[in-house]
Formats: structure tokens, C-alpha cells, sequence
């Protein structure tokens, strides 16, 4: 009985404004929300070209980037995005001239790098910091660099967006595009270009391990969902946003992951849609 | 000169140690339908790679409708239907959505499609028989429609020239008639049909020239001239089964 007046008795609403009162905790919503969006629109794309593993590469690769511009005091996008296109450059070229399958390629390219930021890392910054990069810590997130994350996604977003047929036809039939006359070179590397911003974008939130379920569980997810692209995105923007608002309010009241726990939703997500479809395919 | 659809002189393809094509020479007149033939790895999707400018030759010159490859490509002169195990089915996109991109290349770099290309697109449908099944995602379709969707986007391409890419592999009897008879009927139009089929026995009846591929080509000409079991005999390494030749 205590319990139920309880659950009655509860403020709800104040529960959901009172955390948004400190900007901290407002900021770090902003970011995650922002950072969700960006995540979900790229993910269609990228589940449907068959590039996941390109992403989890460029996610780890960007490590070494991330040390170096904490040492030498530059942004840290910056540093990761560097590395992130060293990573996709290198990554093509053994593929281009060796008879190295490229899965086998990304693993070797994006390992290395790691091992390198994991070298650099533990030489030079403190365990905690470490732990930062790794799994992210949007709550202590910078005035400057929640200001650097939103709008770098934002504009990211909006080229996908606004280019988005392009896009998918480029995942779709390449090879048409092409016979067509569209600069398909150019395509590809602005579409690359576009993934490693959004991962650098998007590491000081969830970090570097995890960022990667942001670009592939929502669209994954989606795809199961629907047969028309649109709403595909659609609906890997709206639990992508879900679970980032959850995440930011799990972290202030139990204290727990703010990008542990937004993958882990989005993973909660996935599974329930894919039991749901299976058994109903049973059915019939 | 004025009848050469396509023109391919002494071209060379290899790719990286592999040589796909050697010293190649072939003219392909407008309004005919091509049959080009050869085993497993002879060279056919190369071939179509180089009209299509996506295979740059290291040797020779290819023109198409006069002009260079890539003049052609901004031209929409050329059109691919491709081999089907190339293509995603269970991508989200509807059949409509699919010929829409014939328009792709007319377009301005947003891909905004205008009502003019929303026309085209339907028109094509309705030509390939297919209108009524604009709204389902491609995957929901025989083998035989998923074709014709694709030779609906090759219509509202605006191409000359259609490449089709075994288009009848897993396509049973009747669906490859129908299929055929569609073909025919768009070269009758104008169009110029090329396709590469493993299917030599219904050969004749469908492509009035033949092209013969080894490496190179071996022959190429009227069906009647150059179908002859000599040369098809040398195309596939002696290896033929129960073909009849005239
Ligand atoms: N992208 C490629 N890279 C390397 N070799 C290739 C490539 N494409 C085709 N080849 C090789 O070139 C030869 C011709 O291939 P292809 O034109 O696909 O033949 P076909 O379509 O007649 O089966 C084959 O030996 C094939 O293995
Ligand atoms: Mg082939």
C-alpha cells in the first residue's frame, strides 16, 4: 500500500524538470540528444552499405589522435579526426595493393592504432582521463566543447540530409550512379569524411568503444521496422533519441553511464524488436 | 560510321596481374540486339564495364554514340540492368523509388525530383507493365519483374543503349519469353539491346547479332553468320551441349 501511494504521490514532471535546472546536467541532455540524431541518420546509410566494421575501425583508430592533441594542447576532434582519415587512407591502400581481405585489413589498421593511443596513454595521462576517452563522459562536458560537438554534428547532419538521395544511391547501385556520371570517388570519400567527423563528434559522449552501437544498433533496428528509407530514419532517430534522454536521466539519478547506458537501451530496443517480428513470423 | 552505336578498338583490360580482355575490336550498329556468349570469366561484365566507362581500358579507344565514355556517361547514352546477385533486394526502397533513379544523372546535385521526372518514371512503368506494382519495396517481386523494373529505369534514363547483364539467369521459361518479347519490342523503338546470356539454345531466336567472347573477340556479326558450331565450338573450348545449329 505505502509503495502504490507512493508511485501516486510521486511528481513526475518534477522528476523530469529538476535535473534540467542544472546546467550541467541541461548541457549534457543537449549534447546526448544531438549526439543521438547525428548517430541515427548516419547509421541508415552506413547498416545498408554493409560499412559497420569501417566504423568500429575508425572509432578505435582515432585514439592515438585523442592522446596527442591532449598533449599538445590542440582540440581533441581535431586529433582524432586526423587520425580517423590516416586510418581510412591506409586502410584502402594495403587493400588496393595486397591480396589481404579488407576485414582482415581493418582489423590489422585499427588494432595497431589503438595499441598505439593505449602506448601513448599510459605513459602520459592519468587512469581516469583514460576512462573518459574510452567510454565517454558527456556530464563533465565543457561549455566550448558541447557548443564544438552540437554544431559539428549539426552541420554533418544537415549535409546527410540535404544530400541524401545522393547517398543512397550510392549505397544502393554504385555502379549505376557511376555509368550515370556522378563522381562517385568523390561520393565515397565524403561520405567517409562525414563518418569520421561524427565519430569524433560523438566519442565525448559515449566513447570510443561504444560509439559505434550509436552507428549501427538504431538503423539496424530500423531497417527491421519498415521498407521505405524515410521512415527508416525516422524511426532510428526517434529511439536513438529515446535512449539518449534515458541515459542522460539514468546517470543523474542512479548515477550510472550516461553512454552505457543510452547503447545499452538502444540494444534493449533492437532485441525486443527482433523477438517481436520472430515470433510473429511463427505465428503465421 | 554514322550506324556505330558503340566502338571498341584495340582495347586492352587487365586488372592488376589479371588480363580480362586483349586487343579487343568490335562495332556495334544501332537498333540491333546483341547476344554476347563466352564461359565464366571470358570477359562479358568487362566488356560491359569498359562501354560503360567504369573500367578504363590501358590500351585502345572505346566510343560510344561518338563520343568518349564520358561524354556518354553525362549523356545517359548508355543504361545497366545488373546481374541480380549484385543487387541488394532487401534494400528499403520501392519500385518506383528505383526507376526514379534513371533520372539521377539529369538532375541537379540535390537529386530533387521535378514532376517532369515523376512522368518519365511512370511512363516507363506503364511501357514495361509494371505501374501497378510501384509502391512495393523491390524485393517484393518475381525475378522476371525485378528485370523489368530495372529496364523501366534504363527507359526513363533516356538511354540508347540498354546493357543487360545475364538477365536471364534463374528466370524460368516463361518469365524470359516475356522478358524477351519486351526486349524486342524496345528495338523496335529505336533502342540498342546488348545482353550476355548462358542461354545459347533460345539464342537465335532472340538476338540478331552475336558476339563471341574469349579474352577478346573471337567473332562478331549477324546471328546467321557467325551462331555456327565452329566458332561457338572455339568460344567454349569444344564444351556444347544439345544446341542445334542450323
Ligand atoms: N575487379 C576485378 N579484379 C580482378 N580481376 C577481375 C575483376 N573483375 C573481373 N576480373 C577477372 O577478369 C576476368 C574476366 O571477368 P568478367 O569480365 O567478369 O567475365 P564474365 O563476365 O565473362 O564471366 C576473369 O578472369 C575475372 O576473374
Ligand atoms: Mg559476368
Amino acid at each position: 500500500m505505502e509503495i502504490l501511494t507512493q508511485i501516486f504521490q510521486t511528481n513526475y514532471l518534477a522528476l523530469i524538470i529538476e535535473p534540467l535546472q542544472y546546467a550541467f546536467m541541461f548541457k549534457a541532455m543537449a549534447v546526448s540528444v544531438v549526439v543521438g540524431i547525428a548517430c541515427a541518420i548516419l547509421s541508415c546509410f552506413l547498416v545498408l552499405k554493409g560499412w559497420s566494421l569501417l566504423g568500429d575501425a575508425i572509432s578505435h583508430a582515432v585514439l592515438p589522435g585523442v592522446v596527442i592533441a591532449y598533449i599538445i594542447g590542440i582540440p581533441f576532434g581535431l586529433g582524432a579526426f586526423v587520425f580517423a582519415m590516416l586510418a581510412v587512407v591506409l586502410i584502402g591502400f594495403i587493400k588496393t595493393n595486397s591480396k589481404i581481405k579488407e576485414d582482415a585489413v581493418m582489423g590489422i589498421v585499427f588494432t595497431t592504432f589503438f595499441a598505439l593511443g593505449l602506448m601513448l596513454i599510459s605513459k602520459i595521462v592519468s587512469s581516469v582521463d583514460l576512462t573518459h576517452v574510452l567510454f565517454g563522459e558527456v556530464l563533465g562536458i565543457s561549455n566550448e566543447s558541447a557548443w564544438y560537438t552540437i554544431s559539428i554534428l549539426a552541420v554533418t547532419s544537415a549535409i546527410i540530409i540535404i544530400f541524401r538521395r545522393v547517398f543512397m544511391v550510392f549505397c544502393f547501385d554504385p555502379t549505376h550512379a557511376q555509368s550515370v556520371g556522378m563522381p562517385i570517388k568523390l561520393i565515397h570519400y565524403s561520405f567517409l569524411v562525414l563518418l569520421a567527423i561524427t565519430i569524433t563528434g560523438s566519442i565525448q559522449t559515449v566513447g570510443i568503444i561504444l560509439v559505434i552501437a550509436m552507428l549501427i544498433t538504431p538503423g539496424s533496428t530500423a531497417f527491421l521496422l519498415t521498407k521505405n528509407f524515410s521512415t527508416m530514419i525516422w524511426i532510428a532517430v526517434s529511439i536513438s533519441v529515446v535512449s539518449s534522454i534515458i541515459g542522460a536521466y539514468a546517470s543523474y539519478y542512479l548515477d550510472i553511464a550516461t553512454g552505457g547506458t543510452i547503447v545499452f537501451v538502444q540494444g534493449c530496443v533492437f532485441l525486443t524488436v527482433f523477438t517481436y517480428q520472430t515470433l510473429k513470423q511463427r505465428q503465421l | 560510321m554514322e550506324n556505330v552505336a558503340i566502338e571498341l578498338k584495340n582495347v586492352s583490360v587487365n586488372y592488376s596481374t589479371q588480363k580480362a580482355l586483349t586487343d579487343t575490336t568490335i562495332k556495334i550498329p544501332y537498333h540491333t540486339f546483341t547476344g554476347v556468349i563466352g564461359m565464366n570469366g571470358a570477359g562479358k561484365s568487362t566488356l560491359f564495364k569498359v562501354i560503360m566507362g567504369l573500367v578504363k581500358p590501358q590500351i585502345g579507344s572505346v566510343t560510344v554514340c561518338g563520343d568518349d565514355t564520358k561524354t556518354a556517361q553525362k549523356h545517359g547514352h548508355v543504361a545497366y540492368v545488373p546481374q541480380a546477385e549484385l543487387v541488394d533486394w532487401d534494400f528499403p526502397i520501392s519500385v518506383h523509388e528505383v526507376v526514379m533513379m534513371g533520372r539521377i544523372g539529369a538532375q541537379n546535385i540535390f537529386k530533387t525530383p521535378h514532376q517532369a521526372d515523376l512522368d518519365r518514371a511512370t511512363e516507363a512503368l506503364l511501357q514495361v507493365g509494371m505501374l501497378d506494382f510501384k509502391d512495393r519495396q523491390i524485393g517484393e517481386l518475381s525475378g522476371g519483374q525485378k528485370k523489368r523494373v530495372f529496364v523501366a529505369r534504363a527507359l526513363a534514363q533516356g538511354a540508347d543503349i540498354f546493357l543487360l547483364d545475364e538477365p536471364f539467369a534463374g528466370l524460368d521459361a516463361t518469365s524470359e519469353k516475356s522478358l524477351v518479347e519486351l526486349l524486342i519490342s524496345l528495338k523496335d523503338k529505336g533502342k540498342t539491346i546488348i545482353l550476355a546470356t548462358h542461354d545459347l539454345m533460345s539464342l537465335p531466336d532472340t538476338c540478331d547479332h552475336v558476339a563471341l567472347i574469349k579474352y577478346t573477340v573471337i567473332a562478331h556479326g549477324p546471328t546467321k553468320e557467325v551462331f555456327t558450331q565452329e566458332l561457338v565450338s572455339k568460344t567454349f573450348d569444344g564444351v556444347l551441349h544439345n544446341i542445334k545449329f542450323d
